[in-house]
């Protein structure tokens, strides 16, 4: 049953990446992008988290690809572009970077032995659990988290008022 | 999981489609009869009634909703010939299916299944605040993408308007839901609704109510925050390209969300299915007829009760279309940012530092919190002040074409 479920989930999660990546449309990219996001949320909850099943669709699937579309749709950006590509460089690299990303995988998943994974505790993935570790053992990660997010919105902040000064 | 554990769950998700797509229907009678009450009408009045001897007739109205189904299955079904197809043709599907699948995590009542089980509430998720807040998000896709594959310049501008909208109130939905998660100190709907045994949360998370009510009509983009779909500006807003059964799916997912979100503030704010005297009706009806028979018995009571409390709400929510006239869009965005958002997290800031003062004072604490966010919802009216009219629109002058 489990096993099922993983298979469907990860071909679904697949299919959503690659036909993100392939189609000529953004629109398509980011429905596909939906796609993929809301198929590792389910994988998360097959590995018993879940809180992150929950934060992974609200955060990715509930805000970002929203405001994906909404920008998209907003400067009406969806169609493909014709001319001639100026970021030529980029595609070579990412699959450069693939490759090797996938090299690595492999070593992992070939060289040890990975077995079953040891049982977890009750409650591990739970809410409380994680908050826990969130305010305790990784509160200077958290900490500086924010202050970057802060310092993003303030310069939003600041860039929009320039350009009213401006205008 | 054996194969008649899935069978069961199954026909259970079949019969609660089933429920909440009735209840759907005669939502709509509900909302067309009062709406009619409040404009001095009558309202549809004739479908199915029964006439009585004497020339009098009752019960008229109540096939309405079928009569409507009708009409729309017959309509003719038409795929503009510039829309993007296979969005056109899916979003009907991604706007209904959130509205239906939140459902399974509201306990609807109290049926006791013997093994510390609950009948009546489909998925007892560790995280099922979170898991209503994740799939209510999820329900802007439908309104949004439709706007963009009609391809029409209309619906497209609905469907921006619904993105924007959304994106804005979940940050104070979610912060009010904060507010009720702190004060039962669970995720689980099952335990905020245990929690509310003594004090229903309305009371100390008034301020919370009172945002979450807004927050929520304004996510499911009804009236007077109807602007996704404002008929004066946008002829049918995102929907206006689609016929017959398409814009029925638009339709109900637009009504069970609404239904969806009152369940939920009831089960947040209203002591969910809780009711004085069921428990103990349940009791003596088991001390007489058996274990079974009693669990019956709360349990549908338990259901009563909380389809009541939905239905007062529903009225609040018609109420509420009826009485206010549609917001601008400055408006709009302003109440959301900068009212509705700073007054949601001084309500969690109160709650937590009241309830860490206080840990063991329940009543008290709970009596405090409600003063204090009712002080701070009045100054809040008091010195907001309605803004103005953003009328600094720049005009571009239009190019010429000149031979």
């Amino acid at each position: 049953m489990e096993l099922a479920v993983f298979a469907i989930t990860a071909a679904v999660a697949l299919t959503g990446a690659v036909a993100m990546v392939l189609s000529k449309n953004a629109v398509h990219s980011a429905l596909f992008l939906l796609l993929n996001f809301s198929a590792i949320a389910v994988l998360y909850l097959l590995l018993r988290a879940p809180f992150l099943f929950a934060i992974q669709l609200i955060v990715y699937a509930g805000a970002i690809i929203v405001l994906f579309l909404f920008v998209v749709m907003l400067l009406g950006a969806e169609r493909h572009e014709e001319g001639a590509d100026t970021l030529g460089w980029q595609q070579p690299t990412a699959l450069v970077m693939g490759i090797g990303l996938l090299a690595a995988l492999l070593v992992v998943a070939l060289g040890g032995p990975l077995g079953a994974p040891a049982g977890v505790a009750e409650g591990y993935g739970a809410p409380e659990a994680i908050a826990r570790a969130l305010f305790t053992d990784a509160l200077l990660p958290f900490q500086v988290t924010a202050m970057l997010i802060l310092a993003a919105i303030v310069g939003v902040v600041v860039l929009h008022l320039r350009e009213q000064q401006r205008g | 999981m054996d194969w008649l554990g899935i069978v069961i769950l199954i026909i259970k998700c079949i019969g609660l489609t089933l429920a909440a797509t009735t209840l759907f229907a005669y939502f709509t009678l509900f909302e067309r009869r009062l709406l009619a009450r409040f404009q001095h009408r009558i309202g549809p009045n004739r479908a199915g009634a029964i006439p009585l001897p004497g020339g009098r007739r009752v019960l008229g109205g109540w096939l309405q909703p079928a009569a409507d189904a009708v009409k729309l299955f017959f309509k003719e079904d038409v795929v503009p010939a510039l829309a993007d197809r296979w969005v056109y043709l899916i979003a009907p599907g991604f706007a209904v299916v959130p509205a239906l699948i939140i459902w399974v995590a509201i306990p609807l009542g109290y049926w006791p299944d013997g093994q510390g089980g609950n009948y009546l509430h489909f998925a007892p998720i560790d995280v099922g605040v979170l898991y209503l807040l994740a799939v209510t998000s999820l329900g802007v896709y439908g309104i949004a993408i439709a706007g963009w594959a009609s391809n029409n310049k209309y619906s497209m501008l609905g469907g921006v308007r619904a993105s924007a909208q959304v994106i804005s109130y979940e940050l104070a939905l979610g912060l009010a839901v904060l507010g009720v998660v702190m004060q039962a100190q669970s995720f689980r709907t099952e335990a905020i609704i245990a929690g509310q045994g003594q004090l229903w949360y309305i009371v100390p998370q008034f301020l919370g109510f009172v945002i979450f009510l807004i927050a929520s009509t304004a996510e499911v983009v009804r009236a007077p925050f109807d602007l996704v779909e404002a008929e004066q500006e946008l002829v049918g807003g995102y929907n206006t390209e689609y016929g017959s059964m398409k814009f029925a799916l638009f339709f109900m997912s637009e009504y069970i969300k609404l239904i969806a979100m009152n369940a939920i503030a009831v089960m947040l704010f209203l002591g969910g299915w809780q009711f004085p005297g069921l428990a103990e009706l349940a009791a003596a009806v088991s001390a007489s007829a058996g274990d079974t028979i009693g669990a019956a018995v709360f349990g549908l009571t338990s259901l009563g009760a909380f389809l009541l409390k939905v239905t007062v709400l529903s009225f609040v929510s018609v109420w509420m279309r009826a009485t206010l006239p549609r917001v601008r869009y400055d408006q709009l965005m302003n109440l959301g940012w900068k009212v509705l958002l700073p007054l949601a997290l001084v309500n969690v800031a109160v709650t937590a530092i009241v309830n860490v003062l206080l840990p063991d004072a329940g009543l008290l604490a709970a009596l405090l919190t409600g003063a204090i966010g009712l002080v701070v919802l009045l100054v809040g009216v008091a010195i907001g002040q309605p803004a103005r009219a953003q009328s600094s629109v720049t005009l571009i002058p239009r190019a010429t074409h000149q031979s």
